[in-house]
């Protein structure tokens, strides 16, 4: 059960959560452009890096919020949390 | 009960004699990165059907110790699409030959996997399937629930909780196996026809030149070889990024438990995607069951215990005879998911880079069939017809095999 | 403590409440306890706890138990209980305990309630924190308590500060990621052998702390040497225990063999209580300290540089009668006769909870045991976990002697799984080197105790094989739970019924008093149709269709999802949403809609109502509610924030009732006096506000099944008004409730599709045959993907119908469709299509089906093969919509 840092609630357990994989991944603006090869990456492809990873949360059961954390995926430890737009702080790695 | 203290079955002994632990050649044939089951049967099939024999299979940590270790052993075919299908059944075909092929007692236990559907809608989905599988002339059978209870009398039938069951299907060549043994078997026949089982060597580059692969980098120094495997289960993003690309994949934890020795009371394979349980009763008698994936990225080997308790109301519902015994043990494993559920097993960007991988919560199954169809893809350099449309390229033209189903984990 | 008699192995005995199962067969000259697993070894109780591998038990009082040990199994009137040999029972009769679960956030939780917990425990709670702590025991002290001494009074104290919550007989059982962890509160077995109604038997606590403080001390380990099994060759620190504190007395003489101060301590424990040690084997050269001392001053002879070699049993009772000690290379051996030999074997740090969440032991080669490192973030660890053995133990690393072929073979490692020196032997000769291989090779540690007594032993055995330090063979997780915990304790109140939530309209009661057979569509419970009287579903449902087609039918639709969308940018961000246009939309009017994921396949649809210029009412699917809301905020949040749009579920708030067929006009003149029902003033697909039987309300004409229809919809709580009144006032027309199995067939005859039903996630718009509902003038989610090659393709899989050339037989759905040509073709045989929804039809007087065909749109007219039931039957293909083909009927 993780305890998950909504920047705007404070720390929450997981299940109040769902997930969002990578985090600041944009939606293409020139869509019809874009080879197919490139719009598969948006559709299908996320970082799934062994260690820090900026990630995406939606505090559903709470304040039904979208936000971005770090992450560490070898040992589920948070880094800071930062709302959408928001620059992105340093990997704490 | 009985009166008599009961006494549960001893496995017989494993042989006197399983491997040695090498250290790394200069150069191979050809390179497999990834000790687990699938590694080990790329292997054992390269060596046994290709005649290559000048290969070697590196694993970071002890063999088999990945999710082969921990998986639930749920073995069966009865997938939706053509190409699930078409590579599932061969391998459930590999399996029941596997012991005398390989010349390892496996517990390959054809016990029949029944998986329930507990809504109208759950029925109409698992109907589909049934009749999938009977074009395919894969066995399969649709149970009522009268049927079910009488291949498993513990399951609880009545309308009186909370997601009754409704019927089933049910594949009668499905079963278990044991999973070390499995691992052990391939690596022992593979050891003893001159593959270099290499423990404790972690892969941590790609030696790549002019976009054709030359070998790896390694905690035990650099290995050359002319073809690599990659098949690294959870780590195969890690992998793929050595090489410089990407490949859609999540890992995942999926955690599974275990309860103590109990006199058996199950003898078939019980699965339920909607409530999220699958169990069978494994040789010795302990109650092995797993429940779905944590929703998280992760390689960290465990999940959260709420899937667990979740798990185990589930399981006590449908199972009352259940409520008494003790969970004994619980862990987890990487799985590697893909958006459709399906793996990717077949060629990369780079040239003689071969992979392997996004079989996620339910690749034990697929384990001879995947060595089988990995071990003709690296020694021809071109997909089998099995795993063609297994292919990275789908992601881009959009044919995707999905096999999530109705409700989530495949296992 | 009072005198009970209970029963083991249909034998009735004496014992003290409280005192554990163990201790009172002990007492009771039970030595011979059971048998072992696969060797059928005798075996006795060699540990005080949970690292008990030989004693375990099935307990028939009370909820009962499979199998736990009998060191843990409190002494009860009427407790009865038989001996197990490693594997346990599942009886079929139901527990009727409760078990509950209880969630606390707090700032420390310290496990482990011996003088280094309550130490911490105190120093936490003098700064004001907030303190949980819990113990195994039934008692406050930890070892104090197996020594049989009072805990110093103001330690004690620490347990009645208000800011201090002390769980005796609690186990914390797992640890996991930011200081959360479980514990197991066993709460009547102590008390009562039967079934408590009062109290939850077990508690489980769920508990999140700041700090976690691990206080869980150590457990003593056995040497490796032959026959290490017998009864009566017990821990030395249990044996004592059981003598001194206890009151044991079936043992006259010991020996003890050590290799650490310990079993001096133990030994002069026996002495103390009366029992003759014939002497203190210990395989170091020398030793000295206070106990040492005491040990020489009792006169018991000390043995140094020597162990123990090999045992043997006395003939008839198959109990211990003498240890061989002899050099530590198995070298001149000699007997010596004792009745209990007390093993000291060293101790091992009970670190398990933290291996679970990646702290990995350290070696201290000083303490001959695993122990935890340093602190980390939120983890800590005092007294004896974290190496602080408070004192001289100076234990040599020493797991047994040299043994040869013979003895190794019974030279236990672990006694649960009859796994021996033997084993770890071969294992290593077979080239197992990491602990895990070995482990898996002779299943050590995989038994009921998990390996509490022999991991470090293995690893050590492995070690010495291989001339590496324990350590160097890899290290060893620990998996939770910590003991056993019953499945019933971990389902909790999760059973039943409300195992799930259970979502029920407004409106339910009346369909429950209608006797309506309910559907579970995700959570909701939706009536499936109402019979009359002992109608089956078939004929129900024929009944129903017919009176809609005819008459006028009612159905509650209030499970269908609702979001409630405003905002100055309402219409833009729909438009981007879904498939067709909504910005075109007039206030007041409903339009049906599609959305696709990002790849393009469609996965939820719904009506969507303009209530306002910037106020929109979404419908979605009745089980895709909270996923569409989840995916519109996530757009609005994550990628177009500019967007000045909101959501709100809404999907309780109102109820809807829908009124459908011919005759629903007059049912709603009827119903709503002041609304103006023609079809010139009250259009398809219009919206209207007025009184309905006395309720404001929004009436909709929107239909689903190709019928004049109304959906009425009204503030929930009037729902079962509402539905109440169409009954009532719709008698005169003929209504007739209906549920969703006559919807699906009423939507199928008119070719709408059921999402989920009709497509499985792979269907674009266009493959369902709904081009139209796809702009051609804006860029919506999901477009980009359509022009992919495999989404492009021709020949995709389309919606077609499928007419059975027997209009009586109904097609199985979910059946596959092959080519005419190989009808006659056995299995396997290559697919074409398959059906996804089959009905017989009222209305066509003959049955039907939809489903998806390759190249279907342009093999109308086709026959094709279905294959099911062991025949074949032939079925024309279709386009996709059967029954008033030119849309007359919608307008009444
Ligand atoms: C809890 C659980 C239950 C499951 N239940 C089932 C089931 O019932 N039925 C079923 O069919 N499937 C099941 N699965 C899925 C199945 O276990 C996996 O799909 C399958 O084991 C994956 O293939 P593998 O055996 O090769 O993987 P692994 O055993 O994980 O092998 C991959 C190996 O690669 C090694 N590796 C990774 N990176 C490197 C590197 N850089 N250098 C060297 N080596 C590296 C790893 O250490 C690992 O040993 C389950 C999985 C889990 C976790
Ligand atoms: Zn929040």
């Amino acid at each position: 059960m993780l305890n998950i840092p909504c920047p705007w609630c404070g720390p929450r357990d997981e299940t109040e959560f769902h997930y969002g994989q990578e985090a600041g991944v944009a939606y293409p603006e020139n869509r019809d452009e874009i080879s197919d090869e490139l719009w598969a990456k948006f559709v299908f492809y996320r970082a799934n890096p062994k260690g820090w990873h900026a990630e995406r949360w939606v505090h559903s059961a709470g304040c039904r919020r979208w936000f971005n954390v770090w992450r560490n995926t070898i040992n589920h430890e948070f880094g800071e949390s930062y709302k959408p737009f928001e620059p992105q702080p340093k990997s704490p790695a | 009960m009985a009166n008599k203290r009961l006494r549960t079955v001893e496995l017989p002994e494993h042989p006197d004699f399983l491997w040695t632990q090498k250290s790394p050649k200069k150069s191979y044939d050809a390179i497999i990165v990834g000790g687990g089951g699938h590694g080990l049967a790329t292997a054992y099939y390269l060596a046994k059907l290709h005649g290559m024999t000048n290969i070697a299979v590196l694993e970071k940590g002890w063999l088999g110790g990945g999710n082969m270790a921990r998986n639930t052993t749920i073995i069966r075919s009865n997938y939706l699409w053509d190409e699930s299908e078409g590579i599932y059944e061969h391998s459930l075909k590999l399996w029941e030959g596997l012991q005398e092929d390989v010349g390892y007692e496996m517990f390959f236990s054809q016990r029949g996997v029944m998986t329930l559907a507990h809504s109208v809608s759950d029925v109409r989905t698992k109907m589909r399937n049934y009749y999938a599988n009977g074009v395919a002339d894969i066995d399969s059978e649709w149970l009522t629930p009268a049927e079910v209870k009488k291949i498993a009398p513990v399951v609880n039938i009545s309308d009186d909780i909370r997601y009754p069951v409704m019927g089933a299907t049910y594949q009668p060549r499905a079963g278990i196996a044991k999973h070390d043994w499995v691992a052990w078997g391939y690596a022992k026949a593979a050891g003893d026809m001159g593959v270099d089982i290499i423990q404790n060597c972690e892969v941590t580059g790609m030696i790549i030149q002019d976009g054709k692969i030359q070998g790896v980098q390694t905690n035990q120094g650099d290995i050359l070889a002319e073809k690599v495997a990659l098949v690294g289960a959870g780590h195969s993003s890690v992998l793929a990024e050595m090489a410089g690309f990407q490949i859609p994949i999540q890992s995942r934890p999926l955690q599974a438990l275990v309860s103590e020795l109990l006199e058996q009371v199950l003898d078939t394979v019980i699965m339920s995607g909607m409530v999220h349980v699958y169990v069978s009763q494994a040789h010795k008698g302990e109650l092995v069951m797993g429940a779905g994936t944590d929703a998280y990225n992760s390689y960290a080997q465990r999940g959260g215990f709420h899937v667990i308790e979740h798990q185990l109301s589930a399981a006590v519902e449908l199972f009352p005879i259940f409520e008494r015994a003790h969970l004994l043990r619980t862990w987890g494993g990487i799985v590697d998911t893909t958006p459709d559920a399906s793996p990717i097993v077949g060629l990369t960007p780079v040239e003689n880079l071969y992979l392997n991988c996004g079989w996620g919560t339910g690749g034990f199954k697929g384990t001879p069939g995947s060595g089988w169809v990995m071990a003709h893809t690296v020694a021809t350099g071109q997909p089998h017809e099995l795993n063609k449309g297994f292919n990275l390229n789908r992601f881009k033209t959009g044919h995707l095999i999905d096999e999530h189903g109705a409700a989530g984990v495949a296992h | 403590m009072s005198k009970v008699t209970f029963k083991f192995d249909g034998k009735k005995y004496k014992g003290k409440a409280g005192e554990s199962l163990a201790t009172a067969l002990l007492r009771n000259e039970v030595l011979h306890f059971t048998d072992s697993a696969y060797r059928d070894r005798p075996r006795g109780v060699i540990g005080l706890g949970h690292e008990e591998p030989n004693a375990l038990v099935y307990v028939d009082s009370g909820a009962g138990e499979p199998m736990i040990p009998a060191t843990v199994v409190p002494v009860v009137e009427g407790l009865v209980a038989r001996s197990l040999s490693g594997a346990g029972y599942l009886p079929d009769t139901r527990d009727h305990s409760r078990y509950d679960k209880k969630y606390k956030h707090v700032d420390v939780v310290v496990v482990g309630a011996g003088i280094a917990g309550l130490k911490a425990a105190l120093e936490n709670a003098k700064v004001g924190k907030d303190v949980v702590i819990c113990d195994e025991q039934d008692r406050p002290g930890g070892h104090l308590v197996h020594l049989g001494q009072e805990v110093p009074a103001e330690l004690l104290a620490v347990l009645n500060l208000p800011n201090v919550t002390y769980l005796p007989r609690t186990i914390v059982n797992g640890l996991y990621d930011q200081g959360y962890s479980v514990a197991i509160e066993r709460r009547t077995d102590h008390e009562t052998s039967k079934v408590s109604k009062q109290k939850a038997r077990i508690r489980t606590w769920h508990f999140r702390a700041q700090q976690t403080i691990l206080a869980t001390g150590a457990y003593q380990r056995h040497l490796v040497f032959a026959n290490n099994d017998l009864p009566g060759i017990m821990l030395s620190h249990s044996a004592a225990t059981y003598v001194a504190r206890d009151g044991v007395d079936v043992f006259k003489s010991a020996v003890v063999i050590t290799v650490d101060n310990q079993g001096y301590r133990d030994a002069i424990r026996l002495h103390n209580a009366g029992v003759q040690v014939n002497a203190v084997v210990d395989c170091r050269q020398s030793a000295s300290g206070p106990a040492v001392d005491a040990v020489r001053a009792a006169g018991i002879e000390i043995l140094f540089g020597k162990t123990a070699i090999d045992a043997c049993a006395k003939k008839k009772k198959g109990t211990v009668k003498c240890v061989n000690v002899g050099n530590l290379d198995g070298t001149e051996s000699a007997c010596i006769d004792a009745d209990l030999v007390a093993v000291s074997g060293g101790w091992t740090p009970t670190v398990h909870l933290a291996t679970y969440i990646g702290v990995k032991p350290k070696w201290a080669p000083e303490l001959a045991a695993f122990v935890l490192p340093a602190a980390t973030k939120w983890l800590s660890s005092v007294g004896m976990v974290a190496g602080d053995f408070g004192g001289d133990d100076s234990p040599a690393i020493f797991f047994g002697p040299a043994q040869t072929e013979e003895q190794a073979l019974s030279a236990y490692v672990d006694f649960q799984r009859d796994a021996t020196l033997r084993d770890v032997r071969r294992a290593i000769k077979a080239g197992m080197q990491s602990i895990e291989h070995v482990k898996r090779y002779t299943a050590i540690g995989t038994a009921h105790d998990q390996g509490k007594t022999s991991g470090t032993i293995t690893m050590g055995l492995i070690g010495a094989a291989l001339g590496k330090a324990p350590d160097e063979i890899g290290s060893l997780t620990f998996r939770s739970p910590f003991v056993g915990i019953p499945f019933a304790a971990l389902a909790g109140r999760e059973r039943g019924q409300v195992a799930d939530p259970v979502r029920r309209t407004p409106i339910h009661a009346l369909h429950e008093g209608a006797k309506a057979p309910m559907e579970d569509v995700g959570q909701w419970k939706r009536p499936w149709y109402f019979p009359n009287g002992k109608e089956k579903l078939h004929d129900a449902v024929l009944r129903e269709c017919a009176a809609v087609r005819e008459g006028v039918g009612v159905m509650d639709a209030s499970t269908l999802g609702k979001i409630d969308i405003q905002g100055p940018d309402a219409a833009e961000f729909l438009d981007r949403i879904y498939t067709n246009m909504f910005s075109s939309l007039k206030v007041g009017a409903s339009r049906y809609g599609f959305m696709c994921g990002v790849d393009g396949m469609v996965f939820d649809d719904g009506v969507t109502t303009r209530l306002g210029e910037n106020h929109f009412l979404m419908t979605t699917t009745t089980g895709g509610a909270a996923k569409v809301l989840d995916w519109l905020e996530e757009w609005l949040y994550t990628e177009w924030p500019d967007l000045k749009v909101y959501c709100t579920s809404v999907t309780e708030h109102i109820s809807t009732v829908a009124i459908v067929g011919p005759k629903s006009r007059n049912l709603i003149a009827k119903l709503s006096p002041t609304l103006d029902v023609s079809n010139e003033a009250f259009g398809f697909m219009e919206n209207k506000y007025a009184d309905v039987a006395g309720i404001p309300a929004r009436i909709a004409r929107i239909s689903f099944s190709g019928e004049l229809a109304y959906e009425i919809n009204v503030e929930a709580w009037y729902g079962a008004h509402i539905w109440e009144s169409v009954m009532r006032e719709g008698k005169e027309f003929g209504i007739t409730p209906y549920g969703t199995e006559t919807m699906h067939v009423l939507r199928a005859e008119k070719g709408y599709v059921i999402l989920g039903q009709d497509t499985d996630g792979t269907q674009t718009p266009m493959d369902l045959g709904m081009d139209w509902i796809v702009s051609k003038k804006k860029d919506f989610i999901g477009k980009r993907s359509f022009t992919r090659s495999d989404t492009a393709r021709a020949g995709r899989h389309q919606l077609v119908g499928f007419m059975p050339v027997d209009g009586q037989v109904v097609i199985p759905e979910g059946a596959y469709v092959i080519n005419a040509a190989d009808a006659a073709k056995p299995a396997p045989v290559a697919h074409t299509g398959y059906v996804t929804s089959s009905y017989m039809s009222a209305a066509l007087g003959r049955s039907f089906a939809m489903g998806m065909l390759a190249n279907g749109a342009a093999r109308h007219g086709e026959q094709v093969a279905i294959p099911f039931g062991g025949k074949v039957i032939m079925a024309q293909v279709t386009e996709p919509l059967f029954f008033d083909k030119e849309n007359t009927r919608r307008d009444g």
